[in-house]
């Protein structure tokens, strides 16, 4: 990285009158860091900045001296296109390392589902090979995209899970996995199978003691069933990426201070998904 | 204002006497286009005939209107009297024109104001397919599920219901149909779980005289004793809870996004249910009724008289909501009613609409997932092969996602007796399975492929003989035909294309007399009428977008071929063809 100030199309760079009298390295520009990020997400995000994603970006944006300004977007369909490909920011955080639809950093954390249980159940759900499972009132969280299905959902369903399944669309009111972590509570679900990351946060709020425990994929199943986490800059930006690398390598021990702070289950690095390096190879 | 009272006479005269027969040609045929598909059962036929295969060499461009929206426009305009109704797609601005002006001048602007957050739930661009009429009265729809009546003469709002919830991701871009002083509409957004139906407002109040679910308990399907449904497979008690896992129905899909279509003689409506959704196909086993059908209903209660299912437990987001095309065929020496409806996968369809018999089912399109349909059970015949299970690269899906038609409407003339088909030629490989990332969940979808089917042609313009069950003729295109088809009793056909072209071809023939290079590409419902200067006019909406042409009217990388669900891998040329913007252009004979 040969500057902390550089100009690109992709930082905007904002005069800042009196910046003479600031010790920056570059003293007359002071740099912005835009990201998008979901505006009622938690624990991931939320527009009071106080999800783990917020303050990850928050140490990102310290590292690289740069002003933190968001973009509230819902992460749906397409929002790559509507955000970053609309200029309305220029990075994403929390993306799955090698989604082909940005350039993403090298991942920050990894991290896998969970099945979420009461932790007074006597006997809790933790795998699919149980043979109650098509019987057990299991919560989903249900994506929505044309013959689209989340791991989880694929697994339960080749398992024979499919008569007294509960999807939750991440569709409505409040986050799927907070949906899911209330019925839980309540007795209307008899188990969950959950992303990890939003697992921790909801065990941590809700009402009644919850069990969380790593599920593992069926012998042979196809589809990856953890995830490295990244950020996503737009396709070809390589000098931010470059920048977000160094800054998340430096701060390694801060932002897993704040994966902490919010019980994220973490794995070690493993080699299921795609990796950064391999995204940089399909780059033309 | 003795001009506005008898553009309302002309109007009620439309409306209320729609011609039953869809070939009759009195002698002073109507000049109005008052439904979106010309009449209540959909042929997009005009009688009239002044322009015609030799003279409409010469049509020139009569007035033209900028809408200053670069999302896709698939409205058909309404003509009633002397005055022209448009609705744009979001923020569903409606124009009134003014025809006895040179230039049309806009009598009057509506601005419905939908909610902006509409625009993130909506599946495929933000289109809207046009609006109704009755008694005086223009009906709209906007993004954000509201149903809206207007004065006609004014502009005024009469009334506004809301029907649905967009923060689940349910909005509405259907063309409402008014039929006996209900309004009938029906939602969008299957894929996201949002439980199809279609509602009828009362027309005079707003007020929610019926709606009908397309999935759940017969109770709320409105199946009662008057269902008789041709097929064994469709009788039952509860088959929309029974023919799916567990409660997987009440998020089951099955929208009502389409063409309805009414049959005053029957008195009964017609319309597609969509796609099964949100689950993956293999998360819910069964036929998961009632969607990729047809229902009819009886428009005073909603009660189901009969379905039939096109693509059960639908495997390929085929859909089941095209046209339903009201005519009368001579089948087997005799004269039947009939329902002509070409779907999405692949086959045109014959059906009694009295009983929902299958008459005939062909291939108009290369199809590669089903070997034909069954005439004795009327079931689909799935090919295997194609199934997506497998986890691995499924290769020559056909047709594509989008099927061998999507939701661009045909015409029927009853002068040919041709069915005028615009429609896609695509396949696709789907899978291997993708990484993909909504709303904090990492999730793994079928990486979806699609490019030009058997040919090397992605669009089609077909003549279909439905009697005969084979092409009359077919016109090749570059680019998926995504507009509307026109007939006319001048025996010319239109239809535009998405790198902007607007054409006429001989009914009979095929044979080009006529093209007009727009400034966008077509999508639109083109339409014909009658000026009050006697004159006959065709209007279409050009500015392209909707699923198919997203990649111009949002910012689409073309390298990301699997945006807009996989349709971008096979558009990646049409931003160099064609740019975005709306345009309303209306057509003279000098």
């Amino acid at each position: 990285m040969s500057s902390a100030c550089p100009e690109r199309r992709s930082l905007a760079v904002v005069a800042v009158a009196l910046a003479a009298l600031l010790a920056t390295p570059c003293a007359f520009a002071q740099r912005t860091l835009r990201v998008c990020a979901e505006p009622d997400n938690l624990p991931l995000s939320n527009e009071h900045e106080a999800g783990f994603e917020n303050r990850i970006a928050r140490v990102v944006a310290d590292e690289l001296q740069a002003t933190l300004v968001y973009e509230w977007r819902l992460q749906r369909r397409g929002f790559v296109r509507k955000t970053i490909g609309a200029d309305l920011c220029d990075v994403w955080i929390g993306v799955p390392a090698g989604l082909d639809r940005v350039l993403t950093t090298r991942p920050y954390y990894r991290s896998g589902y969970v099945f979420l249980n009461r932790a007074d159940a006597r006997e809790p759900l933790t795998s699919f090979a149980d043979p109650r499972l098509a019987r057990l009132r299991v919560g989903v969280q249900l994506i929505g995209d044309d013959l689209a299905a989340s791991p989880p959902g694929l697994a339960l369903a080749r398992a024979g899970a499919t008569e007294n399944v509960v999807g939750y669309p991440v569709w409505g009111e409040g986050s799927a996995a907070e949906r899911i972590s209330a019925d839980l509570a309540a007795g209307r679900l008899d188990a969950a199978l959950v992303w990890g990351p939003q697992a921790g946060y909801f065990v941590d709020h809700a009402p009644v003691p919850l069990a969380v425990v790593r599920a593992v994929a069926p012998t042979g199943f196809e589809v990856p069933f953890e995830f490295a986490i990244a950020m996503g800059v737009r396709q070809g930006d390589a000098d931010l990426r470059r920048e977000l690398d160094a800054a998340l390598e430096r701060r390694a021990r801060d932002i897993d201070a704040i994966l902490d702070a919010f019980h994220v289950p973490r794995l070690a690095a493993g080699a299921t998904t795609a990796s950064a390096a391999s995204q940089e190879e399909r780059q033309p | 204002m003795s001009a506005v009272a008898l553009c309302g006479l002309d109007a009620n005269a439309a409306a209320a006497a729609p011609s039953s027969s869809a070939s009759s040609t009195a002698s002073a045929p109507s000049g109005d286009w008052p439904v979106v598909g010309h009449d209540t059962q959909g042929t997009r036929f005009s009688p009239l005939d002044q322009i015609d295969a030799r003279n409409v060499g010469t049509l020139k461009l009569a007035f033209s209107f900028p809408t200053g929206l670069d999302k896709g426009h698939e409205a058909a305009p309404l003509v009633i009297g002397d005055t022209m109704y448009v609705v744009m797609p979001y923020p569903n601005t409606v124009y009134a024109f003014d025809l006895r002006q040179p230039n049309a001048t806009v009598k009057w602007k509506f601005d419905p104001k939908p909610s902006a957050s509409a625009q993130g739930v909506a599946c495929c661009d933000l289109v809207n397919r046009g609006a109704a009429y009755a008694d005086g009265r223009l009906f709209i729809n906007t993004l954000d599920t509201q149903t809206i009546a207007l004065d006609a003469a004014t502009g005024r709002e009469l009334w506004r219901t809301k029907l649905g919830d967009i923060s689940r991701g349910e909005t509405v871009t259907m063309a409402p149909l008014a039929v006996n002083g209900k309004v009938l509409v029906g939602n969008s957004g299957g894929e996201l779980g949002v439980r199809g139906w279609l509602a009828a407002l009362d027309a005079a109040t707003g007020q929610v005289a019926w709606r009908a679910y397309s999935t759940g308990p017969d109770s709320e399907v409105l199946i009662g004793p008057s269902f008789k449904p041709f097929y064994a497979n469709d009788r039952g008690k509860d088959l929309g809870v029974s023919s799916w896992p567990g409660t997987a129905w009440k998020l089951g899909g099955g929208n009502a996004w389409g063409f309805v279509s009414y049959d005053p003689a029957l008195d009964l409506i017609f319309y597609g249910t969509g796609n099964p959704g949100p689950w993956n196909p293999e998360q819910r086993p069964g036929a998961n009724k009632w969607t990729s059908g047809v229902f009819a209903r009886k428009p005073a209660t909603g009660e189901a008289v009969w379905y039939y299912q096109w693509s059960p437990h639908d495997l390929h987001d085929y859909d089941g909501v095209n046209e339903n095309i009201l005519i009368d065929l001579a089948i087997g020496g005799r004269e039947r009613p009939v329902i002509v409806h070409p779907d999405r996968n692949g086959y045109v369809y014959v059906l009694d609409r009295e009983t929902g018999q299958v008459l005939s089912a062909d291939a108009f399109v290369p199809i590669t997932t089903s070997t034909g349909v069954d005439l004795e059970t009327g079931a689909l015949k799935y090919n295997p092969l194609k199934d997506l299970r497998s986890g691995e690269t499924t290769r020559n899906i056909c047709p594509a996602s989008p099927g061998g038609k999507d939701w661009q409407p045909s015409a029927w003339s009853p002068r040919t007796k041709l069915l005028y088909i615009p429609h896609q030629n695509l396949c696709e490989d789907a899978g291997p399975y993708q990484v993909s990332y909504i709303a904090g969940t990492p999730y793994v979808g079928v990486d979806t492929k699609m490019y030009a089917g058997p040919g090397g042609h992605r669009g089609e313009f077909t003549a279909w003989d439905p009697v005969a069950r084979k092409k009359a003729w077919a016109l090749k295109e570059n680019f998926p035909v995504w507009s509307g088809a026109l007939a006319t009793a001048g025996d010319v056909v239109f239809y535009g294309t998405m790198d902007g072209v607007f054409k006429a071809v001989d009914a009979k023939t095929g044979a080009a007399l006529w093209q007009f290079k727009t400034s966008s590409g077509v999508i639109g419902q083109p339409i014909s009428y009658r000026g009050p200067d006697g004159k006959q006019y065709v209007a279409v909406l050009a500015g392209v977008g909707g699923w198919a042409g997203a990649i111009v009217s949002s910012p689409i990388d073309p390298q990301d071929s699997t945006a807009a669900l996989g349709f971008v891998n096979a558009m990646k040329d049409l931003p160099l063809a064609t740019k975005k913007g709306g345009t309303l252009y209306v057509f003279s004979l000098p």
